[in-house]
């Protein structure tokens, strides 16, 4: 063996040793600060981890681009809907009065919240854009309760990491993470431009994160459970979408 | 290859590239390890951004101006295609099947692979001098008669001379150029403008472009852009000899005459 090509195997293999601990120094803290999103693995894991854990490093509190009133959108778009179950539609008849949304978990009062109660609460307004995965979108003002007053209100407990809201269609539920389920522009939005929010946009209550896709703002909810272990719902992957092949991580 | 040679030599412009290649004494390879290997690794990621894209364009094969846009409002234009989405009015009657969670997922993962691969490209590109070097047009060539002739040659489809297996002409050199400081960054950039996330920490990123949907449109219009440019490429590799150029390309060599005698 030449001294060349001597140096160069052990230059190499240096280099191969640091870059082997350096991505292993990586992973232990990536995952101490919250960059690895539940859904980290398969094929496309090393992707949807990058983006997130770049987006939280870029984005941990930054605010949604909100937008005058001139500029909300004449048509907004409610998108497709599956068929709503039966006991929605009881709801519906009834004008949503016993409505509740539970509140369960690592909380020190766990409760449930009508709809009338959520309103009561202060509310916050803000006029953002909700942009479809598929590529469309429109501009709207959502009023709601921001989550993080939930959370205090219930007496969330420090080790919460995910919280987890469903729908009333049973195959709908999502997560947050706590940058998210803090920020100040997440929502439990109860109306749309001024009225009750619709039928078709979610209506009596959807969550509005508008730092990420549509497909995260999950309509018609009616359960929120807070938890440090988001590998114990559904599939473990943080939420219904990643088992239908999207993201979990829904800011891009 | 003879044959190939013959035309070349026939052809070759002024007499310049009729005689003999000087043998090359050096061992410097056509193109540096780095450039062949950033080459593939970003010709794989561009396959699979343009699959993905295409994929995910169905789903919506509507474009607008400005900020929203929607099935509700009028569009800039359509592409006559079926969509993946009932929703959408198409004419065909027909949805096809859902294929956006593997685009997606296919397309951002692909994108940061061109990403880390494009940086690693231009970091060792400008520390080794390899875009003044082989890229930056030189000056007496980007005279207007220089480049017309260039044009012409182009035109005529002649078939380039020996001398341009170890170097770019004028025109080669300003689209690889406009692909790898324009086109490239530009389309990373509106992409990212459609991230809700980064544009809430980068609000100019997309206001500066007119909004969510202007960079949803100009994203299409650098696909489009870049997709004529790998067309035109793949033809110039077979029309200046596929094999030749393909091996300089994966091993660095050019194959000589000798060698193939």
């Amino acid at each position: 063996m030449s001294g060349i090509s001597r140096r160069r195997f052990i230059t190499t293999g240096i280099a191969a040793v640091a870059g082997l601990s350096g991505a292993a120094v990586a992973a232990k803290l990536a995952g101490k600060y919250g960059l690895i999103p539940p859904d980290h693995g398969g094929l496309y894991g090393p992707g949807a981890t990058l983006t997130y854990a770049a987006q939280r490093l870029l984005t941990r509190h930054s605010m949604a681009r909100e937008f005058d009133r001139s500029q909300i959108s004449a048509k907004p778009l409610a998108n497709e809907l599956a068929p709503l179950p039966d006991e929605y539609k009881r709801h519906e008849a009834a004008g949503f009065v016993d409505w509740r949304l539970s509140v369960e978990g690592l909380a020190a009062m766990p409760t449930s919240f009508s709809v009338a109660e959520l309103k009561s609460f202060p509310s916050r307004s803000h006029i953002t854009e909700i942009a479809c995965e598929e590529g469309w979108s429109y501009v709207a003002e959502w009023t709601g309760v921001p989550l993080s007053y939930v959370l205090d209100r219930v007496g969330a407990l420090p080790q919460v990491r995910y919280v987890v809201y469903k729908s009333i269609q049973s195959d709908w539920w999502d997560s947050l993470d706590m940058a998210d389920a803090l920020h100040p522009q997440t929502l439990i939005a109860t109306s749309m431009n001024g009225a009750d929010l619709p039928v078709g946009f979610g209506g009596p209550l959807r969550m509005r994160v508008p730092r990420q896709l549509g497909y995260k703002n999950v309509k018609f909810i009616n359960s929120l459970i807070l938890t440090d272990d988001i590998k114990r719902f559904g599939k473990g992957l943080g939420s219904a979408s990643p088992e239908a092949g999207y993201a979990w991580f829904a800011g891009i | 290859m003879a044959e190939s040679r013959a035309n070349s030599a026939i052809l070759a412009p002024d007499g310049v590239a009729a005689s003999r290649p000087e043998p090359v004494v050096n061992a410097a390879p056509r193109h540096p390890a780095f450039v062949r290997v950033t080459h593939w690794l970003s010709a794989l990621a561009f396959l699979a951004l343009l699959v993905s894209g295409l994929e995910i364009v169905l789903s919506h094969p509507r474009f607008y101006w400005g900020e929203t846009g929607n099935v509700n409002t009028g569009t800039l234009f359509k592409i006559p295609v079926p969509s993946s989405r009932a929703l959408v009015p198409t004419g065909y009657g027909y949805v096809l099947p859902d294929q956006n969670g593997w685009s997606r997922a296919l397309h951002f993962q692909s994108a940061w692979l061109i990403l880390v691969v494009g940086l690693v490209y231009f970091g060792l590109g400008v520390a080794r001098g390899h875009f003044r070097r082989t890229l930056l047009p030189a000056r007496s060539d980007l005279s207007p008669r220089v480049l017309a002739r260039s044009v012409a040659d182009h035109l005529r489809f002649r078939r380039p001379g020996e001398e341009e297996a170890w170097s770019y002409n004028v025109l080669q050199r300003l689209s690889y150029l406009v692909v790898l400081f324009v086109a490239f960054p530009l389309i990373i950039w509106t992409g990212l403008a459609m991230s809700p996330s980064f544009t809430s920490a980068f609000p100019h990123s997309v206001t500066l472009l007119g909004g969510r949907q202007s960079a949803r449109t100009l994203h299409f219009f650098l696909t489009i852009f870049l997709t004529l440019f790998l067309l035109v490429h793949v033809f110039m590799v077979f029309f200046a000899g596929f094999r030749k150029r393909i091996g300089a390309m994966i091993t660095g060599r050019v194959p000589q005459e000798k060698e193939r005698a």
